[in-house]
């Protein structure tokens, strides 16, 4: 019966997901979710790039932010035995479906180009899995950022702040000055954007590591996680009362007009101000989260390769090459906001901030400072993370009141998610 | 259901002919039939072997016995799930109840424009929950809708803030969901006050009761069928309301409106905890039947009664 159920849906899933799908020519089918005009415009390049291959670009856009609906999809793909070409993936996610065995082998391709060097070690373990490249990456993201609105800035008379102490003398500035300090959206993954930089902050790098990406229950449970959350209710105490639900870019929105003086987000988030004809370095600041300087925590967006018949795998191998073309990956960060994941991508076309996070990351990678965000699925596996979403949201919104409670129950969460 | 006598001196066709008007009911209902055994029954089957299983990222079939169950069981998230069903199940099912039949009752009053007002009451019915929801989404944000409103009006120290505080938020969610189905709920008041026999009430009224006797006494324990259906009804589409809170509130502020059903989805889809996920769903579809199968069973005795 089982099987017969398995078989059905599955013929069903491939009917519909290939009618009229049966043509000579080399086709990659990609499955993403870069629907918005920014993203949609960076991955025209790659088509283009590929069309004047001969590869046919068969687009399977599944919308919604963090790849939510799109994995879903994949999940109904991969059981009917049809995986797509390759699919845009984040992070753990990577590994998950490596270890599912769905995964392609690149190993011949990333030798002849000497993927090795070129791609920081960090980055690697998530496009290899047991000693096989796996996933083409595309591009870099550090979410340990502020933004800020520089006519707010020179209004209340501030400048960057370098210290976490500064950093509240500044927000209460901006609050005397009758301007919102913080720009936020009440999401669990923005909540837990900002948990990485105050994390980050209060224990450092190493700090960091052993409690986030090792999920060592002595770290997590330890005093300066207490002082981790005490800072988070802090900064929740500079977010205006109608922050629950809004949208990172709405909260984007509102440093572009001024209404609020700063934001805390990933760099994907210069896409919003770029847009909206500010300019990075003159008319929104960027800078590091104060006291991570050093230390990048990144998020990856990489294009995995799954297992193909022989007859699509020579296209499969053309993109994966293209992807990996230092030429496309420039361009493509230009306007996506991010920085190439390859390391020997000139920086000449970047903006101000492009150009300080393309250094920051080299000086992160060289000293072992480049570490995954927990809040963008490169920290640790799905469960987990969405085990410490669970509470660091809870805490934010006032559901846990006390800092020793959150720390109780983050160790708990943990350890049940495991 | 027996095959009729055939009568005799029949040619072979006609034997033929009959046979297929006998079976032909069963030709035409087999293939609907199969769908639904294969992607209703099927299906509910294979989610109670995934609840078994060790499925995390994709369905993997090696047993775990409960282990899912109990994993299930210990989430905080689970229990806020369940309290908040709890919460939005008992308002939701009372107020839409209470509330339609006020309506019905006062519709039937025998007034003027009753058709004009009957489809406005009638009407939200017809949205889907995820407009219901985004429309009380802008409606209920203090900073856009209804609070900005009457502040803009002069009472500056209004606040009506209950979207975005986490202790309130579910009770945003009871208040767009009764807006949306009080209306289909007086309807079916409203057939079945209009099935009530005049002579009763007639009686009734000149044996001197008063109006609310006359409602109290006679007309409203008449409606017990109507109760029954929708106390049904709205019990199932409480127990399975996902998009209204997806659309309302996206199970925030933090998980403060989280429901079995978003629930369910998110640790089979996004959380990799599949086997969880099953095991939440095997719970709801137990309630479900727990609410279903004695109405069921109540209605078919009944017909035996031959009611």
């Amino acid at each position: 019966m089982r099987k017969m159920v398995l078989t059905m849906a599955g013929a069903l899933l491939t009917i519909l997901t290939t009618a009229g799908g049966l043509r000579a020519a080399p086709e990659v089918e990609v499955l993403h979710w870069w629907t918005s005009g920014g993203e949609a415009a960076a991955l025209n390049i790659l088509k283009k790039d590929l069309e004047g291959k001969g590869v046919t670009w068969k687009d399977m856009p599944v919308a919604g932010g963090g790849g939510t609906q799109a994995m879903t999809v994949l999940r109904a793909r991969v059981s009917s035995g049809n995986p797509p070409v390759a699919v845009q993936m984040l992070g753990f996610d990577i590994l998950d479906w490596a270890e599912q065995g769905a995964v392609g082998d690149l190993n011949e391709l990333a030798a002849a180009g000497g993927w090795d060097m070129v791609i920081p070690a960090a980055l690697q373990k998530f496009s290899r899995y047991d000693a096989k490249w796996i996933a083409a990456p595309v591009n870099v993201h550090s979410t340990n950022w502020i933004w800020g609105n520089k006519a707010v800035f020179d209004k209340v008379g501030i400048s960057q702040p370098a210290t976490w102490d500064e950093l509240i003398a500044s927000l209460d500035k901006i609050r005397a000055a009758g301007i919102i300090p913080l720009a936020h959206g009440g999401q669990p993954w923005q909540d837990a954007t900002l948990f990485d930089s105050v994390v980050l902050t209060t224990g450092g790098g190493d700090f960091y590591k052993k409690a986030l990406i090792e999920l060592d229950a002595g770290a997590l449970g330890s005093d300066t996680m207490k002082s981790v959350f005490d800072r988070m209710a802090k900064l929740r105490s500079y977010v205006d009362p109608n922050f629950p639900g809004r949208d990172w870019n709405l909260a984007s929105a509102m440093v572009i007009k001024g209404e609020a003086g700063m934001q805390i987000m990933g760099d994907w988030a210069k896409g919003e101000f770029v847009a909206a004809g500010k300019k990075p370095g003159t008319d929104v600041v960027c800078f590091r989260f104060p006291g991570t300087q050093g230390n990048v925590t990144f998020n990856t967006d990489q294009f995995v390769m799954f297992k193909v018949g022989a007859d699509r795998r020579p296209a499969q191998l053309e993109l994966a090459k293209a992807i990996m073309s230092p030429a496309f990956q420039a361009s493509f960060s230009m306007i996506k906001g991010s920085v190439p994941a390859r390391n020997d991508v000139p920086d000449t076309g970047f903006d101000d901030c492009g150009k300080k996070a393309m250094k920051d990351l080299k000086e992160a990678a060289a000293s072992d400072r480049l570490m995954g965000s927990l809040a963008h699925r490169h920290a640790a596996a799905a469960s987990v993370m969405n085990a410490i979403y669970d509470v660091v949201t809870n805490h934010f919104n006032g559901g846990i009141k006390s800092s020793d409670d959150a720390v109780k129950r983050l160790v708990a969460a943990v350890r049940a998610a495991r | 259901m027996g095959a009729p006598a055939m009568p005799r001196g029949r040619t072979p066709t006609d034997r033929a002919i009959g046979w297929l008007q006998v079976q032909l009911p069963k030709l035409v209902l087999s293939p609907s039939l199969v769908i639904v055994l294969l992607f209703v029954y099927g299906f509910i089957l294979w989610t109670i072997v995934l609840s078994f299983s060790r499925s995390r990222i994709l369905p993997v079939y090696t047993f775990a016995g409960f282990d899912a169950y109990e994993r299930l069981w210990s989430l905080p998230n689970w229990s806020v799930a369940l309290q908040n069903l709890a919460i939005f199940g008992v308002l939701y099912i009372g107020l839409c109840t209470l509330i339609g039949l006020a309506l019905a009752i006062l519709l039937d009053q025998r007034i003027r424009i009753e058709g004009v007002l009957r489809p406005i009451y009638l009407y939200p019915m017809a949205l889907s929950f995820v407009v219901t929801g985004t429309a009380w989404k802008w409606f209920l944000n203090p900073g856009l809708g209804f609070e900005k409103v009457v502040r803009a009006w002069g009472w500056s120290d209004f606040t009506f803030d209950w979207l975005v505080n986490p202790d309130m938020a579910i009770y945003t969610i009871v208040i767009a969901a009764i807006w949306q189905s009080s209306g289909f709920v007086m309807a079916m008041f409203l057939a079945g006050l209009r099935g009530i026999d005049n002579e009763l009430i007639r009686a009734a009224q000149i044996d001197g009761a008063s109006p609310f006797k006359l409602y109290w006494r006679i007309i409203i324990p008449q409606l017990r069928p109507a109760f029954l259906s929708a106390v049904i009804i709205l019990a199932h589409m409480a127990v399975k309301s996902y998009d209204l809170v997806i659309a309302l509130t996206g199970g925030g502020p933090g998980n403060a409106t989280e429901l079995p059903a978003t629930f369910m989805y998110s640790y089979t889809f996004t959380r990799n905890q599949m086997a969880v996920g099953a095991a939440s769903a095997v719970i709801m579809l137990m309630t479900i039947a727990a609410i279903i199968v004695p109405y069921l069973y109540a209605e078919l005795r009944g017909d035996d009664r031959g009611r």
